[in-house]
């Protein structure tokens, strides 16, 4: 479960930052992003799929969060 | 010099991998690529940040290193413990030219060196003792420090002396910072992990203690330099540039910088961040806690300092906004006149670069406003997003290497036989014997500043005066001369 920091790049996109391992990738998809909630299963640009339960309501960015990675 | 195609390049990394074991042939060949400028992520491409192959040269220098050294040293008014054995502070002095203004021993320490000499019975018995009674004499002799740090060697995280308990009771007992950075020079692959580590010991030991203090004014206009380390004075002309299109440059860090600036980080409303290698850390944090935006910028050469001081510009105001074009405007003459006196000379020429931190792309623009070609460059101790940044930098089939060897980097040398050469001391005096042109690319060879319009001018000074200097013809022994070389060597100095 590492803790991830996300924030925003300077078009908008969501950035995942582990600080652990020094690794940055660029979001590509969020499962649940409204004005409700914000979180569940999060796709990134490297393919690799994480998860966290849906925040409500989102949280503002940037901010530290921890993941779980999707197996498979 | 010959322009190699994207096979030719190709087939010299394979050559050059070939003397090596199957096993060390593998993990370099990672490390070694062709780039190619439409990839947007370089881990498709490069592997960095691994650990080097034993038994190879790599100039890769350790986590205390690069806490002591790069992060911390540069800050002037504190005192800063080598802690552990006399070895580590004593040959690692000196080497980076953090120029800074103050009165050396008495309110600044930059140049000056403190360890606290470790012994057999230190190591035996710990040394949070000495530790403890060496901050009371650095308090005794040189009360006008504002604080200190602790900076560990390796045998302090060997034999689990406190520094953190030692710091917080002599913190309190000074009323001054007094931060303990655990640096070890085992931890990591390379001195990029103590960068993070001394960006961490900011984070926790400084940055906070005036989040309660509102008596310091802020304008709208606040803004820090963050990872300049003011090598032969590079951080002055970039503050002046930034003053001069109407910003207050609040805190600058860590060249020439000072603890109390350090403190006033968190009020600034722009974080501008140079290397972006060595204190993105610390960006992200106070992105995250005091919601300070950071972007990079790059003040080598004329297009990419007008880039930068716009992108900058597009921050705030229009007042800025005009004031940034008013002052691309007035260096204009100036900067031209270097271009047209100097790009004449070194139009055309190659260069490759071996160095570390920002250097290996940022300073690909000032070169090509010299009209010059980077056609290699690598790093020493970057990660995949250092790479990301420098594809796009760099032209099709030219040669990236990551932790490049003494061995690997001759021999592709000896192949594109660049005009200039751009790295540190330990390469400098091998390429010049093999007869090419080379520049100290980590303290610029005793020059500088090359930041900023000023320092743009020296940039291509020193380029010409190395690159055109009457040495380089004049590498072969005279008795080794045929005569015809001699006839033809006597035309030319007639
Ligand atoms: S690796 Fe350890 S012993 Fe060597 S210079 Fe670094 S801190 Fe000192």
């Amino acid at each position: 479960m590492p803790s991830v920091m996300i924030r925003r790049n300077d078009d908008g996109g969501l950035l995942f930052y582990v600080a652990k391992k020094d690794m940055e990738e660029t979001i590509a998809a969020v499962e649940h992003d409204s004005a409700e909630q914000w979180g569940g299963e999060v796709e990134l640009t490297d393919g690799s799929r994480w998860y966290i339960d849906p925040i409500s309501p989102p949280p503002a960015f940037p901010t530290t969060l921890r993941f779980k990675r999707v197996e498979g | 010099m010959a322009t190699l195609s994207r096979e030719e390049a190709q087939a010299l990394i394979q050559e050059v991998l070939e003397v090596y074991p199957d096993k060390a042939k593998k993990d370099r060949a990672k490390h070694l690529a062709v780039n190619d400028p439409s990839i947007d992520q370089s881990k498709k491409c490069i592997t960095s940040n691994r650990k080097s192959q034993p038994g190879v040269m790599t100039i890769r220098g350790c986590a205390y290193a690069g806490s002591r050294g790069v992060v911390w040293g540069p800050v002037k008014d504190m005192i800063h413990i080598s802690h552990g054995p006399v070895g580590c502070g004593q040959y690692s002095r000196g080497g980076r030219r953090n120029y800074y203004v103050g009165l050396t021993g008495v309110n600044s320490f930059g140049t000056m060196n403190f360890t606290s000499d470790f012994q057999e019975r230190d190591i035996v018995f710990g040394g949070d003792k000495k530790l403890d009674k060496l901050i009371s004499e650095i308090e005794t002799l040189f009360p006008l420090s504002k604080g200190i740090s602790v900076q560990s060697e390796c045998p302090i995280g060997l034999i689990g002396d406190d520094i953190e308990a030692v710091s917080k009771k002599k913190g309190k007992e000074l009323n001054k910072p007094v931060v303990p950075v655990r640096c070890e020079g085992f931890r990591g692959v390379s001195q990029s992990l103590g960068h993070h580590i001394a960006n961490d010991a900011i984070r926790d030991w400084v940055l906070h203690r005036r989040d309660t203090d509102n008596s310091f004014e802020q304008t709208p206009y606040d803004v820090c330099i963050t990872g300049d380390y003011n090598i032969g004075g590079d951080i002055w002309p970039s503050r002046l540039l930034l003053e001069e299109i109407g910003l207050r440059v609040v805190a600058q860090m860590p060249g020439d910088g000072t603890v109390s600036e350090m403190e006033l980080i968190p009020k600034v409303k722009l974080n501008l961040v140079h290397c972006y290698r060595s204190v993105n850390y610390l960006a992200r944090h106070l992105e995250e806690k005091y919601g300070i935006p950071w972007m990079e910028y790059n003040f080598f050469g004329p297009t990419k300092i007008a880039e930068s001081l716009r992108k900058i510009a597009a921050r705030f105001d229009e007042t800025i906004q005009a004031n940034a074009e008013r002052v691309i405007e007035q260096y204009r003459a100036q900067y031209e006149a270097v271009i047209a006196k100097y790009r004449p000379r070194l139009e055309g020429r190659k260069v490759m670069l071996y160095v570390g931190g920002l250097r290996p792309r940022h300073v690909i623009g000032a070169y090509e406003d010299l009209g010059m070609e980077v056609v290699g460059t690598g790093y020493e101790f970057a990660h995949n997003d250092d790479y990301d940044r420098t594809i796009k930098e760099m032209g099709d089939a030219t040669l990236l290497y990551d932790d490049i060897t003494g061995y690997e980097l001759e021999e592709f040398v000896k192949r594109v036989r660049p005009d200039l050469i751009g790295s540190g001391i330990k390469e400098k005096y091998i390429f010049q014997k093999m007869g090419i042109p080379f520049r100290q690319m980590h303290s610029w060879d005793y020059s500088g500043p090359y930041h900023g319009y000023d320092g743009f001018s020296i940039f291509a000074r020193d380029m010409d005066m190395t690159v055109n200097n009457p040495c380089w013809s004049m590498m072969q022994a005279p008795w080794l001369k045929s005569a015809a070389d001699d006839s033809s060597a006597m035309a030319a100095s007639a």
